[in-house]
């Protein structure tokens, strides 16, 4: 156990928030989306990769970092609006595995539609320059991107929590997943909320995608591998609970991060082995309403 | 007036009967299509692939379709017994008939595993908890190097000749091939429709139409439906095991989470909780495979199309479509 301090310690687990950020982001559209829809989205690492893919295309035609950041979540979630409208609209109440299917079916189509476009290969994704480099956080030197992406997922979860809880449309939102009947009886148009929520989750998926890229690179299967991730991160937090994913996310990536410290062959297996006894001990999650899961 | 009526009926009930009948002797009807399937396609490997994913469905389906539990982690299945199966001839030296027998427990000691854990979940978890366990089972079977060959898959399961009763028979034949493995897929029809028309069969259904109801009845819910999990992890692990001994290797993509997708949608396009849905599914699925990959490499592009305009407009799937048009 040479050379492992208390300072490695502490970098690994800023390693681990960071990673944990990117968790967080893709569980919190999927959560928002089930909440609402009830729908289990199986596109949502199509749109995680297709934001990644977008993010290089805009850089490739002279954007730069910065428009991507405001341009990919706008994008993806027109895409996500699109979709909620064209195709899983036709299939509300119809049993709660059609819409599960359908964007399973997307997904595919998604991912070989982007390998059309830009081929199976994957590509790096530059860091931006004003992002490179290390700072001194204290325990050590930390890669200043992660840091960014650790403060860019808390800005969202910030407007996102504002946007909830003190907008009126956030107030119809949390209404309707709590009883979508009552919110249609008092004269709301509850499809175009499950509308924007679709919409809103993609988006989100997409913001993750990019700033993910910087990180791991692009290729077309990235949404795939985080996909079966972010169902552990929702089940050990408690779906459709906001709360649960962020504390779920920030954990799963911890866990993942300090298993590679001290056994790397263990990493993958790791969160899995977390799942299983968040499922022994609390089957509904942290956060997760009981009824909901039994 | 009364001869009227009666020749207006007369097809009506003969229609009726045939599908009486049809229900009746499905595994036998299965059997005979089976035999003579090989004739109809244009060469031999396309018609056991067919054979083994649709015997990879029909398990899936006793889940999906009669169960109702819709489950994205039957490649741990598939890939465990494939794994067994391997590992029991190329580590152990084990003969081809208990291979298989190991692939079969393979099959069965996974879903028990999962099956005791995502048990606990229920509608749409369920889907999710399966798919991240199996996602867990290609980890562990990828790290496993010195038994599954890791990245490499396992290589190596070279079986020749095939001995049965003092004959020899040789398993490279594709046609012989064939229909040693068209053996076991018919018996294992045998034994499905004889699940399905036990009182437990009577049961599985039950649950899925009406859980509360057949919790009221007396019938421990979760028993009926770990009981079920298991025998389709029988099912899958069997047709794991035949496909490594097609094959002669277990590619590690076996388990990876795209194979419990295409089982799904197999499955679904076939028509779920039917008995021929999985086998007309695997068919069409693979032939159309097939088809389109000779045009194009992007056959994934096709494929999920075809999937979302089921989901939209399909539900039912083919066979499930055409049963409904038969009895109507």
């Amino acid at each position: 156990m040479a050379g492992l301090s208390f300072d490695l310690i502490a970098l690994q687990l800023f390693a681990g928030l960071a990673l944990g950020a990117i968790y967080v982001l893709f569980a919190i559209g999927l959560s928002l989306i089930f909440g609402m829809l009830t729908v289990v989205n199986f596109a949502h690492g199509a749109f995680y990769m297709v934001g990644a893919y977008v993010g290089l295309y805009l850089i490739s035609i002279g954007g730069n970092f910065w428009i991507c950041l405001v341009a990919v979540p706008i994008l993806i979630g027109l895409f996500g609006l699109a979709v909620e409208r064209v195709l899983i609209r036709p299939l509300y109440g119809r049993g709660i595995d059609y819409p599960l299917l359908l964007t399973f079916g997307l997904s595919y189509v998604m991912v070989e539609c982007v390998r059309i476009a830009f081929g199976k290969t994957g590509y790096p994704f530059d860091t931006p320059e004003v992002l490179q480099g290390a700072v001194n956080i204290g325990v050590g030197y930390f890669p200043l991107y992660r840091l960014f992406v650790i403060g860019a997922t808390a800005v969202v979860l910030l407007a996102l929590w504002l946007f909830l809880e003190k907008t009126s449309f956030g107030l119809i939102i949390r209404a309707g997943a709590r009883d979508p009947q009552i919110v249609r009886v008092l004269g709301v148009d509850v499809s175009k909320v499950w509308l924007i929520v679709f919409g809103i989750g993609t988006a989100i998926a997409g913001f993750a995608g990019l700033l993910a890229a910087p990180l791991q690179g692009v290729i077309p299967e990235m949404g795939g591998t985080i996909l079966a991730e972010a169902f552990v991160v929702t089940v050990v937090g408690g779906m459709g609970s906001i709360g649960g994913a962020v504390l779920a996310g920030l954990l799963v990536g911890v866990v993942v991060s300090m298993t590679s410290l001290f056994a790397p062959e263990m990493a993958k297996v790791s969160i899995f082995a977390l799942m299983a006894i968040v499922l022994i001990v609390r089957p509904q999650g942290f956060f997760g309403r009981a009824g909901l899961m039994s | 007036m009364t001869d009227a009526t009666e020749s207006i009926k007369e097809p009506r009930t003969r229609i009726v009967s045939w599908y009486e009948f049809a229900t009746r002797h499905r595994a036998s009807i299965a059997a005979a299509v089976i035999l003579v399937f090989p004739l109809l396609m244009p060469f031999t490997a396309l018609a056991v692939n067919i054979l083994i994913y649709g015997l990879y469905a029909l398990g899936f389906n006793l889940v999906f379709g009669y169960l109702g539990l819709l489950s994205f982690g039957h490649a741990a299945l598939f890939g465990t017994g494939a794994y067994f199966c391997g590992i029991a001839i190329v580590h152990f030296g084990w003969p081809w008939y208990a291979a298989i027998a190991a692939g079969i427990a393979g099959g069965l000691l996974m879903a028990l595993l999962i099956g005791v854990l995502a048990i606990r979940t229920r509608g749409i978890y369920f889907a999710m908890v399966t798919m991240a366990l199996s996602q867990c089972v290609y980890y562990l079977f990828y790290q496993a190097v010195d038994l599954t060959g890791g990245e490499n898959g396992l290589r190596g399961i070279n079986v020749r000749t095939i001995d049965l009763f003092g004959l020899r028979i040789d398993f490279i034949n594709p046609m012989v091939r064939y229909y040693v493995i068209a053996a076991f897929v018919i018996a294992a029809f045998f034994v499905m429709s004889r699940i399905l028309a036990s009182p437990f069969g009577a049961v599985i259904e039950a649950v899925r139409e009406n859980e509360m109801r057949a919790r009221a009845s007396g019938y421990d819910v979760t028993k009926v439906r770990l009981l079920t999990f298991v025998l389709s992890g029988g099912f899958c692990g069997l047709a794991g095991a035949l496909q490594a001994l097609h094959l002669s290797i277990v590619p590690i993509e076996i388990l990876h989470y795209e194979t419990s997708g295409l089982v799904v949608m197999i499955a679904l396009l076939g028509g779920m909780g039917t008995f021929f849905g999985p086998m007309v599914g695997a068919a069409v699925f693979l032939v159309l495979e097939n088809v389109v990959s000779v045009w194009t490499v992007h056959w994934q592009l096709i494929v999920g199309a075809i999937f979302i305009a089921c989901v939209l407009f399909f539900p039912a799937g083919i066979w499930g479509t055409l049963i409904a048009r038969g009895r109507r």
